[in-house]
């Protein structure tokens, strides 16, 4: 009997909740996030977090999206896979979120792509790896410059610099990986040649195998392709070892922690970074120099750390996806419709142009190359 | 020839690593048969430790290291009071997965108070490395180096020549016995869990400059170094040194002269191979003495 009266209870009840639930995700867009805000990847997550954040409360601030609030759902991935698939379970279905920014990391990004696409959820990812967006699925989008263009950027200064043999390390996991596809893939077209290809373990602690190896066979640079920490060990391996031919490291270091980790190493090494790491540097005539400006100050005003390329990842995702839901009423086929057609956004990143061919929308001026001396950086 | 020989020292510098950490593995099967997988887990509270001590407080280098050791072996008496001695149950098994456990336990509470950020550490002397051959010799490899064959040394000196030593090799030999001649075979128990987490401690003292240190840097390392154990034959103190150097010189002459992409599969189908030509491991010929 009093089993009966509990069901009875319940029913009633959410009877009564459930259409005022309704009402309110009316008013509000729910939106996902998913970053690796702690772990080894933190230093990609943390920022983003933040800056998603902020992004949200300045725009809920100047009233919100056609009269709509966002809210904000985050969760932590951890920089783990496994981690980020259930966030983004509890994202579609828990928290019934209209579109998902994030994650931080390409092996976290592939891992939730499948699930947003099955439920039909914009994804924007803010990751590099090119193979979130080849092929092109209609729901995912991603922020990052892909590896692609970060390659190009390089192999243009190269050229430039009269670089015709390589050695190339790259850490092996997908972002590695990736990075070698494209390495390879592009080395030709560039007139270079690639002399020698090696790994090393995301949490190896010694490569000076792998260097010699390189330095034996004699190239004109070394390109060493990895996130924090690994390519601090190998910068550091290879200022022990005495090579004196030139280290590019790919843009996945482009924070002050790469620094820092690797110290006086860190010196003399070149790499493609996105211009917010440089912005004080840039020519005035630089669209994306007063929106980095903007950026930078709302970020450093409210957060104690300074302003990285990743946060900019975020920025970019969350002010494109506000693009997109305006006149959207929520409707996510909208969204991601009105996502594809977006045009001329200037970014922190760079200017986004995204067609159904192009769910990156970017182009390889998105980089600019710099050189660290003295422990800071420089433009090349 | 310039190669093979900076492969040979970037071997011996790893394998050095894997020996202290196998010395300390296989120091504490011998006397308690006891294989402890947190054992890694002391590795990373050594260099997280010095982390703390040398670089954050600024203590000098010789107080700083005396310091991690300190926190390695009290440590490593905890978890044996704590975590060991009040199983009610003590059989083999049950105290491994309470080693396993520990290790969790210990990673979980390096992430808390550390932070889930790697650090970097400088090295102990000027940064300069030495060349031999066209090879360079990174001065903390001498550090790491030598601080494997002191403890070694240390150790085989310790059971070999003091009373305590031989007692703690009796208990190894027969622990009912060795009772029944007075000596207090638990207490030999307790001090071989102090030294062995200690040499865990050293392990990650000496290798936080030469890499990244973080919570979670310990478990491939305890698991190289009871490859390295295993291989010289656990409870063989020579063994497991020489297991550990052989292992890092397989690695590095595996990712030098085939291809580091197979770097530790190279180096494991060697292991498997010794294992089956010789079960024991290289230096347990005699499955009685273990000393």
């Amino acid at each position: 009997m009093k089993q009966k009266h509990l069901v009875l209870a319940m029913l009633v009840t959410s009877l009564l909740i459930l259409p005022v639930s309704g009402a309110m995700a009316a008013n509000v867009y729910k939106i996902g996030g998913i970053f690796s805000v702690t772990g080894r990847a933190s230093f990609l997550g943390d920022p983003e977090k933040k800056t998603m954040e902020m992004m949200v409360e300045q725009i809920n601030a100047a009233g919100g999206i056609d009269g709509h609030m966002l809210e904000a759902v985050i969760y932590d991935s951890e920089g783990d896979p496994a981690k980020a698939v259930s966030a983004v379970n509890k994202l579609i279905h828990k928290d019934k979120v209209i579109a998902i920014i994030g994650p931080s990391t390409t092996p976290t990004t592939l891992a939730v792509v499948n699930f947003t696409k099955r439920a039909n959820v914009p994804l924007i990812s803010c990751a590099a790896g090119i193979k979130i967006t080849t092929p092109v699925d209609p729901w995912v989008f991603k922020t990052a410059q892909s590896d692609l263009l970060a390659v190009a950027a390089v192999y243009q200064q190269m050229k430039a610099a009269g670089i015709k043999k390589i050695g190339i390390l790259t850490v092996s996991n997908a972002y590695g990986e990736s990075g070698k596809k494209q390495l390879l893939g592009q080395a030709e077209k560039f007139g270079i040649q690639v002399i020698l290809n090696e790994s090393f373990g995301a949490k190896d602690t010694d490569t000076t195998t792998q260097l010699a190896k390189i330095k034996a066979a004699g190239p004109d640079a070394i390109i060493c392709w990895g996130t924090n920490p690994g390519p601090a060990v190998v910068a550091k391996n290879a200022k022990q070892l005495k090579i004196d031919i030139p280290l590019y490291q790919s843009h996945g270091v482009g924070s002050p922690k790469f620094i820092e980790l690797a110290g006086d190493a860190a010196n003399g090494n070149i790499l493609p970074t996105g211009k917010i790491l440089v912005t004080s540097l840039l020519d005035d005539s630089d669209p994306q120099k007063k929106v980095l400006q903007d950026y930078q100050n709302a970020y450093e005003n409210k957060f104690s750390g300074n302003v990285s390329g990743f946060g900019g990842y975020a920025y970019d995702a969350v002010n494109l996806l506000a693009g997109a839901l305006k006149g959207s009423s929520g409707d996510k086929q909208k969204i991601r419709d009105n996502l594809e057609a977006t045009k001329g956004y200037v970014g922190a990143t760079g200017e986004f142009n995204f067609t159904p061919q192009d769910h990156n929308g970017l182009s390889p001026d998105a980089f600019v190359m710099v050189k660290i001396k003295n422990g800071t950086w420089t433009l090349l | 020839m310039q190669e093979i020989v900076q492969y040979l020292f970037s071997g011996i510098t790893t394998g050095a690593v894997y020996a202290v950490i196998a010395v300390g593995l296989s120091m504490l099967y011998s006397s308690t048969e006891l294989i402890n997988f947190a054992h890694g887990e002391f590795v990373m509270i050594g260099a997280l430790a010095m982390v703390t001590l040398w670089v954050r407080i600024g203590l000098p280098l010789p107080v700083a290291m005396a310091g991690a050791v300190a926190a390695g072996c009290l440590l490593g008496l905890m978890f044996e009071r704590f975590a060991i001695r009040t199983a009610r149950n003590p059989e083999p098994i049950t105290l491994i997965i309470i080693t396993v456990g520990a290790s969790i336990f210990l990673k979980g509470v390096a992430m808390i108070i550390w932070g889930k950020d790697p650090f970097s550490m400088p090295a102990f002397s000027s940064h300069e490395s030495i060349e031999i051959f066209g090879a360079a010799l990174l001065p903390q490899s001498i550090w790491i180096v030598t601080a494997a064959l002191v403890l070694a040394g240390g150790i085989h000196l310790f059971l070999k020549q003091t009373l305590t030593g031989k007692a703690m090799v009796a208990c190894a030999v027969n622990k009912k016995a060795a009772w029944l001649s007075g000596i207090p075979s638990e207490k030999m128990g307790i001090l071989a869990f102090g030294i062995s987490a200690g040499c865990g401690a050293v392990a990650g003292i000496f290798i936080a400059p030469i890499t990244m240190s973080s919570y979670d840097m310990g478990t491939l390392l305890g698991i190289k170094g009871f490859c390295a154990a295993m291989i010289g034959g656990l409870g063989s103190l020579w063994g497991a040194f020489a297991g550990g150097l052989l292992l890092g010189i397989l690695e590095s002459m595996g990712a030098g002269l085939i291809s580091s992409g197979l770097k530790d599969a190279i180096a494991f189908v060697l292991l498997l191979l010794i294992l089956y030509i010789r079960p024991g491991g290289l230096f347990a010929a005699k499955e009685a003495k273990r000393f």
